[in-house]
Parts: structure tokens; C-alpha cells; sequence
């Protein structure tokens, strides 16, 4: 009797912590815990690559290590590259782990660009990897990592 | 002999204010105002400080529409009274709440619309907190950024300032917390991650991160009361109102910065 | 009501690169989001965005649910004539809208 409630009680706190973590929301809407996972973002880089091999390098990442609020994280992707006709960034591909989806923007340039840098906005469910690839013109793939930490808001919203 | 000591040693601390915090809440002096944007992180600075990246500018672009759109049975835009907004509304939002004679009370900018709309343009009242009276606050708002918060100093104004500081002071709820507990005496600390800022009203309404939307500051207010597990109040209260005028007096001086944007 | 911001700067000098940043209004429903009586909230995102110079794509995005409420892109391009910028936003039910910006290239 005395074992089956000690999984009881963790079950109860973990329920109470993920409730609080609703409670950010507004009550009239609540957000379910959808399953994402690392693997998720490991098949979608690899239905990107088709398996080939990803060097590290040229990409970097701009976000910031600790966001204020994850409903809008700004997000500057910059890749080297001369840009000319012959050398240039074709495509670049973001990725997250832990959102519900795997993907937080493509972009397609062309050698007109003058310069591989995007900028935007991504929203991000919890403090998570974030992996942006380049594709180059001559079909090498480039690859950086970012860590990024989340927290919520501290006054939460209900609707009376 | 050794307690006498500890007593006249307290006593002495006390009186010299090194004890970190005032005992009594007391209000912030002029020299450290500081306004929600200095709180923030250099990338949601960035947002603000750019129009075409700040999404509250969408807001004020919609609201200019508004301004310029024919109500009601007058069939009369605003623009048809008040002309160029960007002439005859600089100055405006900076000095609201503002008091209204035949309603003997003061009335917050999203209540002046409203009262317009009614008195003048026979139009229905837009309903609080929805897109078109956001946005054609924030328009009218934005006239007035960069200017000095001066809310209205008359005779007939300080009761309902000194019923809003009262709220403002007074500890309430389940938490027993008054706002000033918080935003006088523990600014710059943190509550579960986030900075507590001083609770100056230097932009609104803004486009706060949290909501993906404009909002007022009375919706702001009524979130601040239901973290305080306080008895909230609805949208237009007049006890929301005299809140809203009293921190107004509060950050006299402060530039306005409508649409701010806040995380 | 669908409003854009678009920032282009107006005059450039022919081989500048020239950043330009746009702002759609848009909700950017996730479809992950529940009422109160567990019904989901349908999705209804931008789900792409092009940039067309005097016709020609110069640049393309993929949203998803994941890109903020309000989606800002910023991008390059080199400034190499004078003329006119076409920016596109399509997405679910329906949702298409249009901006353009004139440059003039010195």
C-alpha cells in the first residue's frame, strides 16, 4: 500500500509543475504537452541531407542565450559566402527539438543577395538545441548549434 | 545590557536607512525612474526602437485607418473634427486619464473614444480590448511619442489620484501583497525569471511579447491583480481608472514611448 | 485587418547591398493551442513568403507554426537598377496579400 503511493505522489507533482507551466497561458486556451523530440529533429535534418555529411562551420546563429519570452525569440542566421554566381547560399534551413515541430524556417536565396543573412522571429516551447544548415551552390552542406534558454512570464493571465 | 545594545545598534540602523530595503513602503525617488524598456534585453529594445519591426506599429497603422473611417449616424470620422491627429493629438495621451466634467470622474484615452463615439458621432461604443479600440489608442498614443507623461495636475483630479495610490499601497488577496510591495521596494529583483520593473506606464497600449497582441493597461492591471490573487475588476472600472491616473502621476515627466513593446 | 510594414530604402547606389525588412500582421495560429473545452484551435498560419524584384523572385521563405505572431523577415539584395520590389505572404484559408516598394538605384 505504502510503495504504490510514493509514484502516486511524483506523478501529482509533476502534473502540478506542468500546470503551473499551462497556467503561463490564458486559461481560455490551454496548450497540451505535445510529444517532440531530438529524434524528430534528427529525421528532419537527414530528409534535408539525404544523409550526406554536414560539416561544421560558416553558419553562425544569432539568438539570444536567455530569451524573455518564447512566443517571439528574434533570430539572425548570417552564412559566409562570397556570393557570386559561381559560389553562393543556396537555402537555409533551421531547426529546433523540442517545439511540437521540428522546423523554424527555410529560406532561398539567390547570388542577388549580397549577403546570406535572414533575420525573423520563431516562437520556442522550452529552452532547447537549435541547428540552422546551409545548403551552398556547389552542394556542400554547412551546420551551426545553438543552445538557448526559455523561461516564462511571471504574471500569468486568467480569464475570470 | 546586551540586549539594550542590540536595541540601540537596530535602532541606530534604522535611523541611518541601511537596512536594504524601507521598512514602510516608500515611493521611488525622481532620480531612479527608470522606465519597463531599460528592464528588457538588447534584442526586445531593438524591437521598439524599430518602427518597421515593432509590431505595435501595425496597431498604430490600423488605428490611422480608424481615425480616418466615417461612424455612426453623424457620419462623421474623427478626422472630420479633430483634423491632422498628428497636430491636434501630440500631447493628448501623455495627459490621460483626464477628467470629464458631465461624468464628474476621470476617464482613461480607450472612455474618451468611446464617449466621442458616442456623443459625437452617434456611434457605438468599440468594445474594450478589442483590435479597433487598440489600435486607434495606440494611433492617437503615438502622437504623443517621446513626450513628457503630465497628467492633468487640477484641484478636482488629486481625490481619484489619491484613491488610486491608496490601491496602490494597500496589501490585498490571497498573497497579501499591495503592488507597491513589489514595484516600489523590489524593483530590479526577479519574480520567477523576469525582472519586477517599477510599473511606469510609458507606452501603452503595447505589444507585449506574452499576449502576441496590443494591449491596454488595464488589461495589464488586471493581470497584475490576478497574480496577486486579488479581487479584479472589469474593463472600465473606475477603481481601474483611478489606478491607471495615479501611476500616471507617478511616472510624471517619464517620455511616452507608445507603442512600447514589452516581454 | 491585414496591414504591412515594409522598410526599403528608397535610393541606393548601383552595388549596394541593401537590407530590406517586412512586417505582416497575422496571428499565426499554431494549432496546438486548446479552448477551455479541449477543442483544438485550427491552425491558420503564413506558411510562405516571396520577394520579387521586377518579377523575379530574389528571395523565399518558409513559415511554420513556430514563426512568431506578426512575422518579421528581414533579408539582402543588391541594389544593381532602379525599380520595383513585389512582396507576397500566402497561407491557410486562403489567406494571400501583397506590398511593393519602388527603389531608385543611382
Amino acid at each position: 500500500m505504502q510503495r504504490r503511493d510514493v509514484p502516486t505522489r511524483r506523478k501529482f507533482l509533476r502534473l502540478a509543475g506542468s500546470t503551473a507551466a499551462i497556467g503561463a497561458f490564458p486559461m481560455l486556451i490551454s496548450v497540451r504537452e505535445v510529444e517532440a523530440t531530438p529524434e524528430m529533429m534528427t529525421t528532419a535534418i537527414r530528409a534535408l541531407t539525404g544523409g550526406a555529411t554536414v560539416q561544421t562551420g560558416k553558419v553562425k546563429l544569432d539568438i539570444p542565450p536567455l530569451v524573455e519570452n518564447g512566443n517571439s525569440v528574434p533570430m539572425t542566421v548570417t552564412v559566409t559566402s562570397p556570393m557570386t554566381s559561381t559560389d553562393y547560399v543556396k537555402s537555409i534551413h533551421v531547426f529546433n527539438e523540442k517545439n511540437p515541430q521540428p522546423n523554424l524556417g527555410n529560406f532561398y536565396l539567390k547570388p542577388s543577395a549580397g549577403r546570406a543573412q535572414v533575420a525573423t522571429r520563431v516562437r520556442l516551447a522550452d529552452s532547447q538545441k537549435i541547428v540552422a544548415i546551409a545548403k551552398l551552390s556547389d552542394g556542400s552542406l554547412w551546420s551551426v548549434t545553438a543552445e538557448v534558454v526559455v523561461t516564462l512570464a511571471a504574471c500569468t493571465e486568467e480569464v475570470i | 545590557m546586551k540586549f539594550a545594545t542590540t536595541i540601540l545598534l537596530a535602532a541606530l540602523l534604522v535611523a541611518a536607512g541601511v537596512v536594504l530595503r524601507p521598512l514602510i513602503a516608500t515611493e521611488i525617488q525622481t532620480t531612479e525612474r527608470r522606465s519597463g524598456y531599460t528592464f528588457m534585453g538588447p534584442e526586445t529594445k531593438a524591437m521598439q526602437d524599430d518602427d518597421t519591426a515593432n509590431p505595435g506599429m501595425l496597431g498604430a497603422l490600423d488605428g490611422e485607418a480608424l481615425w480616418n473611417r466615417k461612424a455612426g449616424a453623424a457620419g462623421k470620422a474623427c478626422a472630420d473634427c479633430h483634423g491632422d491627429a498628428r497636430a491636434s493629438m501630440k500631447g493628448v495621451a501623455a495627459r490621460y486619464p483626464a477628467y470629464d466634467k458631465p461624468l464628474g470622474r476621470p476617464v482613461n484615452l480607450e472612455q474618451r473614444v468611446n464617449l466621442c463615439r458616442a456623443r459625437h458621432q452617434e456611434a457605438d461604443p468599440f468594445p474594450y480590448e478589442k483590435h479597433d479600440l487598440l489600435a486607434l489608442t495606440a494611433f492617437v498614443a503615438e502622437q504623443s511619442r517621446g513626450m513628457p507623461i503630465a497628467p492633468d495636475a487640477s484641484p478636482e483630479l488629486q481625490p481619484f489620484v489619491a484613491k488610486g495610490r491608496d490601491f496602490f499601497m494597500h496589501r490585498q488577496g490571497q498573497l497579501n501583497l499591495g503592488c507597491t510591495n513589489c514595484h516600489d521596494d523590489n524593483w530590479d529583483k526577479h519574480l520567477a525569471g523576469s525582472p519586477v520593473t517599477q510599473a511606469h506606464p510609458t507606452g501603452y497600449p503595447i505589444y507585449r511579447l506574452e499576449w502576441q497582441s496590443l494591449g491596454s493597461l488595464q488589461r495589464r492591471l488586471r493581470n497584475c491583480i490576478n497574480g496577486m490573487r486579488a479581487q479584479n475588476f472589469d474593463f472600465g472600472a473606475p477603481e481601474l481608472v483611478e489606478l491607471e491616473l495615479y501611476l500616471m502621476s507617478r511616472a510624471r515627466g517619464m517620455p511616452m514611448e507608445t507603442p512600447a513593446v514589452r516581454p | 485587418m491585414a496591414a504591412a510594414l515594409i522598410n526599403v530604402p528608397k535610393k541606393a547606389k548601383n552595388g549596394d547591398v541593401i537590407e530590406i525588412k517586412t512586417l505582416m500582421s497575422h496571428i499565426m495560429e499554431t494549432g496546438y493551442r486548446h479552448t477551455a473545452s479541449g477543442e483544438v484551435v485550427p491552425r491558420d498560419i503564413i506558411t510562405s513568403f516571396t520577394c520579387r524584384f521586377d518579377g523575379e523572385e530574389i528571395f523565399r521563405a518558409d513559415l511554420f507554426p513556430a514563426t512568431a505572431a506578426n512575422p518579421f523577415i528581414s533579408f539582402f539584395t543588391v541594389a544593381s537598377k532602379s525599380g520595383k520590389f513585389d512582396f507576397e505572404w500566402i497561407g491557410d484559408n486562403g489567406f494571400s496579400e501583397t506590398a511593393s516598394a519602388s527603389i531608385t538605384v543611382e
